[in-house]
């Protein structure tokens, strides 16, 4: 199946007002549904090392995994679509290979990334993600966050030591409890939402979510929304504007119309053909 | 934020800030911090700085490495340690006022906490951030009382939007969500043609998007700047004191003429 009449995707990736490079890296492929954005850390380039491991593993491996399997089929061991196995798998793999990486070349010691990446299929999508790259939604005007920081302030929130409002001002915003590259083992987290014809989907890296307010980010996808391409920039923009002390991407996927799995007798006969 | 200070026979060589979570130091060249010096071994050392504790070790080195006179593997620094290195020397620096600036400063580089040091970092963020929460509150009050009494001094009735810059400072310790915005003149259009004639509509918003969905849109932003217009949808572009913009935004000037979908609006700045 293409997706690329279905899903509506534009990005902007920026290294901000103050670092000399850009540590995050994007990749989306319409086609397949498929978006990854990765935010690296690590010392001289390192971090862009990961992070551009992470998003070329991921896509490659899944646009070959696609070509075999559909991601709407039913796994017959767990009895769920095969796409949040397919992610984790391919999660773990990038994981590897950073931490490899990492391990035996000393330039690239102690790099990691953040991550967060969308399948989209059958009116589905599912969302795997470490760190603290975000994915927000914009659902009939309705503005909000739908993955949760792998950070010690997320942490600090739920367990009620402080505030959301108090959060906003506090240090160490920058600790992530998770990533990706970091250990030989991680473990991603992953889950399926159902999608609606009008939808559109934000992710962006910290430097986004830091600099501008929730509030300013879902009006500029109100307001913007007939451009996507704009609105990406603009999102950029604003986060320069009110200092752009990081590096910051946003990708941004809005979806066209309904996209159900093809099912039925000919559907069955079609991708049995493919 | 801690340095080290590099010398050899009393004579200092530089300056290292420690910025970075680890920085090497050995006699190769890809190392933080490079000692061309055959006592040093390839990879030397390592110094690992969470939050604003920095901890030494050596990595296996020939010569080893002393801290204050001892021979150490791993050591936790305090200030005003003196590590040797054959005969060069790094002192290491911790400038207590300056910390916690430094950590605002830094706030936006993203770190991995590893399990084991969560626990004692978790409880320094607790007590960092309970007391950075009230230094901010402390400030947000003074910043708020300072521009209502600067706004009733000036005769305006409009509302302190932003604190002041100037009162926020003293909490160095609270890391702002966004910088605070620069003062700038507040910008308002007035429609010329249409229904709507005559109405007044000010742009205190970072962004308003003017026009008919479908037909077409375009958007005022609000920048540090000054404001400018953007195309969003429509075959037709707004124009500009009758010259259609490109599609790059396009600064906007005090009684610049604009006409969007058919409606023509001036656009001016309040003082």
């Amino acid at each position: 199946m293409n997706y690329s009449q279905i899903l509506e995707v534009a990005s902007c990736t920026d290294p901000g007002m103050v670092r000399s490079h850009n540590e995050d890296s994007i990749a989306s492929d319409p086609a397949n549904g498929l978006v990854v954005l990765a935010d690296g850390m690590g010392g001289y380039n390192a971090g862009e090392v990961a992070s551009g491991m992470a998003t070329t593993v991921i896509t490659t491996e899944i646009q070959q995994l696609l070509t075999k399997v559909q991601p709407f089929q039913i796994d017959e061991e767990t009895k769920v679509p095969v796409a949040g196995r397919m992610i984790r798998d391919q999660v773990l793999k990038a994981n590897t290979s950073i931490y490899q990486a990492a391990q035996s070349q000393p330039q690239y010691a102690g790099m990691g990334t953040t991550l967060v990446v969308c399948l989209f299929y059958d009116n589905k999508m599912t969302v795997g993600h470490l760190g603290d790259s975000r994915l927000y939604m914009l659902r009939e005007g309705k503005f909000s966050q739908v993955t949760r920081d792998h950070s010690l302030l997320q942490e600090q929130i739920d367990s009620g030591i402080i505030t959301a409002e108090q959060a906003k001002h506090a240090q160490h915003k920058n600790l992530v409890t998770k990533a990706l590259g970091i250990d030989p083992a991680v473990e991603p987290e992953i889950k399926e939402y159902s999608t609606k014809p009008g939808d559109v989907y934000l992710l962006c890296s910290d430097g986004l979510c830091d600099m501008v307010d929730d509030e300013d980010m879902g009006m500029t996808l109100q307001a913007l929304g007939g451009n996507l391409k704009l609105a990406a920039q603009q999102l950029v923009q604003m986060a320069n504007d009110n200092g752009g002390k990081d590096n910051v991407s946003v990708i941004l996927v809005r979806v066209l119309r309904e996209y159900p799995a093809p099912r039925g007798v000919m559907g069955k006969v079609f991708a049995w053909l493919k | 934020m801690a340095k080290l200070i590099l010398s050899m026979d009393g004579l200092v060589l530089k300056e290292i800030p420690l910025s970075k979570e680890r920085t090497t130091i050995g006699r190769k060249a890809h190392n933080d911090i490079q000692i061309d010096n055959l006592a040093v071994s390839g990879e030397h050392a390592v110094i690992v700085t969470i939050l604003n504790d920095s901890f030494m070790e050596d990595l296996g080195s020939t010569n080893g490495t002393l801290v204050n006179g001892n021979p150490v593997k791993k050591h936790f620094l305090q200030n005003n340690d003196v590590i040797e290195l054959g005969k060069y020397k790094l002192k290491f620096v911790q400038e207590a006022g300056a910390q916690p600036a430094a950590a605002a400063a830094d706030f936006e580089k993203t770190m991995v906490l590893r399990p084991s040091a969560m626990k004692a970092a978790a409880e320094q963020a607790k007590a960092a951030g309970g007391t950075g929460a009230q230094a901010a509150q402390a400030a947000r009050q003074a910043a708020l009382q300072a521009v209502g009494s600067a706004a009733q001094a000036a005769g305006t009735s409009e509302k302190p939007a932003a604190p002041a810059a100037p009162a926020a400072a003293p909490a160095p310790s609270a890391a702002p969500a966004a910088a605070p915005k620069p003062a700038q003149p507040l910008g308002a259009i007035q429609l010329l043609s249409g229904g709507n004639a005559g109405k007044e509509l000010e742009l205190a918003k970072p962004l308003t998007t003017l026009g008919k969905p479908g037909v077409q849109v375009a958007v005022l932003t609000r920048r540090p700047q000054g404001y400018f217009i953007t195309h969003v949808e429509g075959a037709q572009r707004p124009t500009v004191n009758g010259q259609p913009i490109g599609s790059a935004p396009h600064a906007l000037k005090d009684h610049d003429l604009v006409e969007i979908a058919g409606i023509k609006m001036e656009f001016f700045l309040k003082s």
